[in-house]
C-alpha cells in the first residue's frame, strides 16, 4: 500500500544531482520556491518547468517512480484547478453550458496556479529523492548555524529532523507489519462502509503509540550510555564539500531567475 | 484445509526502483494436518511464503490453493475472510498487535470479527487463556501490565480464539528463555496431535525443526532448496552446513563420536533417547573400547 510512496525516499543513484552539497541544493530549493512567484505568463511558466524538468532529468531517478509516486498530489492538483475554474469570474466567457460559465481569467488562473503547485511539489521532491536525510540536516545545520549567535538551538532542530526522518520508513514497516497482523485476525482496511473502517484505525493505532513511546525510551537511554551531551563541541564524520557543480547550479538559477524578471508582465 | 503453493513467484514493490524478487518457483505441498517446518537464513523469503498462506500477500506469479480458493496474480479475490479465519497466523513478536484496555477484550477481537457471538467469544477466551498456560485471573488485566512472556502467550491464545484449521507460526519463541520456548513449542505440538491441527512454523532452530516437524522445506535464497522428513534433511548433515545452515546439536555429535570412533552408526539420531539408544547398543556390542 505504501509501497509506491515517495515522500522523503532515497534513491540512491550515480547523477550530478545526487552528488551536489545538500547547502547548495538546499539554497536552490529555497530560492526556486521564492521565484516561482515572479513568473506571471507562459514565457515565465515555460522556463520555470523547462528548468524543473532539466532537474529531474539529471537526477536519473525514473519518471514513471517520481509521477507513479505524486498520484495523490495530482488529484490536489486537479482540485486547485476546479476551485479557480468554477469560482474566478472575471474577463470574458470562453466556454458556457447551461449556468455553468468558464471565464478566461478562470482558465488562466487555473492553470497558473495547479503549475505552480506542480513544479513546487516536483522540486522539493527531487531534494528528497536525491539526498540522504542525514545530508539534508547536515547542510540545514550548517546553514543555519549563523542562528546559534542569537540561541537558537540548531543542533537540537537538527537533530530531531533527522530523529523524524530516520524513523519514518521504521514506522511504515511497523505499520505494515501490525496492519498484517491485525487483518489476520479479521480486521477490513480496506473495504466496508466508513464507520467500521475508522473503528479499524484503533488496533492500528493503538500498538503503534505504544511501540513509538517504547522506542523513544530505548532510543535515548542508547544515545545517553554512548555519551551524548548536545551538540557542543560535537565534531563531524561526514564533512560537506561545496565543488564546481554547486557554484554552477547556483549561477544556473541565477540565470533564471533574471530570464524571469525580464520576462514578466 | 489443504494449502499448496504452485510455482509461486513474488515480487516487491513491481514498477519501483526499490523492485526486489522475493520467492520464485516455490511449490509447497500442506495436506490437512501436516506439522511442517520453513527453515532458512534471513532474507530467504521465509516470511514472504507465510504472508501467503491466508492470502496477505497475492503472488505476483503462480497460484497458491486454500482449502477451495484459488488465488493468483489477475484474479480480484473477494471475501478472504473466510480464509483468514481459517488459517490464523501467529506473527514473530505477535505481543506487538495487543490493543485492547483487557486480556479478555483482546483475545475476543478475532473471533468477533469473524462474527461469533460475544458470549461465545468470551467462552473461547476462557479455553485459550488455559491453553496457553495462564490462570483465568488474568482475564480482567490490561495486557500492559503483562510480563514480555505473557503478553506473547496472550496474543497467541488471542489467536487460537479463532478456532482456526491451520495454524502458522512465525519464530514463536524468539527472545523467550529455554523454559518458555519449550512450554510454548509443546503446546502448539499438543495441539497439532489433539485437534489436527495443520502447523507451519517458520524457524531458525533446527532443534525445533527436527523435534516436532513432519516435514521440513529449506528456502535458500527466495526458492524452495529441498523438501524432505527430518530424517532426510538431516542424514546429509555435511550439505546443510555447507550452505552456512545448523544442525541439531544431537547430530552434530553423532558426527563427532562417528569421525572420533571411525564407526557408522546405523542410522542418523535426531532425539538424544535415540543417540542414548544407539551407543549403549554399540557399548553391548564390545565394538568399542
Amino acid at each position: 500500500m505504501m509501497e509506491k510512496m515517495i515522500f522523503g525516499r532515497y534513491v540512491p543513484a550515480d547523477s550530478v544531482i545526487h552528488k551536489m552539497d545538500p547547502r547548495s541544493k538546499l539554497i536552490i530549493i529555497f530560492l526556486f520556491v521564492c521565484i516561482v512567484f515572479i513568473a506571471n505568463n507562459a514565457i515565465t511558466y515555460g522556463a520555470l518547468v523547462v528548468y524543473t524538468f532539466l532537474m529531474l532529468g539529471l537526477s536519473k531517478v525514473p519518471m514513471r517512480f517520481v509521477f507513479g509516486g505524486l498520484k495523490l498530489v495530482f488529484i490536489l492538483i486537479l482540485f486547485t484547478f476546479l476551485l479557480h475554474i468554477f469560482l474566478t469570474k472575471e474577463g470574458p466567457v470562453i466556454f458556457e453550458l447551461g449556468w455553468f460559465k468558464v471565464y478566461e481569467e478562470g482558465l488562466r488562473q487555473g492553470i497558473f496556479i495547479s503549475l505552480r503547485f506542480f513544479l513546487l511539489i516536483l522540486m522539493t521532491s527531487i531534494l528528497t529523492l536525491t539526498t540522504t536525510p542525514i545530508a539534508i540536516t547536515d547542510g540545514l545545520e550548517t546553514l543555519l548555524g549563523p542562528l546559534k549567535k542569537v540561541k537558537f538551538p540548531v543542533h537540537e532542530l537538527a537533530l530531531m529532523m533527522s530523529i523524524a526522518l530516520r524513523f519514518i520508513p521504521t514506522l511504515m514497516q511497523e505499520t505494515d507489519k501490525i496492519m498484517k497482523a491485525q487483518t489476520a485476525r479479521g480486521v477490513d482496511f480496506t473495504s466496508g462502509p466508513v464507520k467500521d473502517r475508522v473503528k479499524a484505525v484503533i488496533p492500528l493505532l493503538i500498538p503503534l503509540f505504544v511501540s513509538s513511546f517504547k522506542r523513544a525510551e530505548e532510543l535515548a537511554t542508547a544515545m545517553e550510555a554512548r555519551g551524548y551531551r548536545g551538540g557542543e563541541g560535537r565534531t563531524r564524520y561526514r564533512q560537506l564539500s561545496w565543488g564546481l557543480t554547486d557554484t554552477m547550479m547556483i549561477l544556473l538559477l541565477a540565470a533564471l531567475t533574471v530570464l524571469l524578471i525580464v520576462f514578466r508582465t | 484445509m489443504d494449502i499448496s503453493l504452485k510455482n509461486v513467484e513474488y515480487r516487491y514493490q513491481v514498477d519501483t526502483p526499490f523492485e526486489r524478487l522475493a520467492i520464485k518457483d516455490v511449490s509447497i505441498d500442506i495436506p490437512a494436518g501436516t506439522f511442517l517446518a520453513i527453515i532458512g537464513h534471513t532474507g530467504s523469503g521465509k516470511s514472504t511464503v507465510l504472508q501467503h498462506l491466508n492470502a496477505l500477500l497475492k503472488p505476483t506469479g503462480g497460484e497458491v490453493v486454500l482449502g477451495d480458493k484459488v488465488i493468483t496474480a489477475d484474479k480480484k479475490q473477494k471475501n478472504l475472510k473466510e480464509v483468514r479465519q481459517r488459517v490464523g497466523i501467529v506473527f514473530q513478536f505477535p505481543e506487538h498487535q495487543l490493543f485492547e484496555e483487557t486480556v479478555e477484550k483482546d483475545i475476543c477481537f478475532g473471533p468477533m470479527n469473524f462474527g461469533v457471538s460475544e458470549k461465545e467469544a468470551k467462552i473461547r477466551a476462557r479455553e485459550a487463556i488455559a491453553h496457553v498456560g495462564l490462570s483465568e485471573e488474568i482475564l480482567e488485566k490490561s495486557p500492559f501490565d503483562l510480563s514480555g512472556g505473557q503478553m506473547r502467550r496472550v496474543a497467541i491464545a488471542g489467536v487460537l480464539a479463532m478456532n482456526p484449521d491451520v495454524i502458522v507460526l512465525d519464530e514463536p519463541t524468539a527472545g523467550l528463555d529455554p523454559r518458555g520456548r519449550k512450554e510454548i513449542m509443546d503446546m502448539f505440538s499438543d495441539l497439532h496431535k489433539q485437534r489436527k491441527l495443520s502447523t507451519i512454523l517458520v524457524t531458525h532452530s533446527m532443534e525445533d525443526a527436527s523435534r516436532y516437524a513432519d516435514k521440513i522445506v529449506i528456502m535458500h535464497s527466495g526458492q524452495v532448496y529441498r523438501t524432505g522428513t527430518p530424517l532426510e534433511i538431516f542424514s546429509n548433515p555435511e550439505e546443510l552446513i555447507k550452505m552456512g545452515l545448523d544442525v541439531p546439536e544431537v547430530v552434530k555429535f553423532q558426527q563427532k563420536l562417528e569421525r572420533a570412533f571411525q564407526r557408522k552408526f546405523s542410522k542418523t539420531c535426531l532425539t538424544i533417547e535415540e543417540i542414548t539408544e544407539e551407543i549403549s547398543s554399540f557399548l553391548k556390542r564390545g565394538d568399542v573400547q
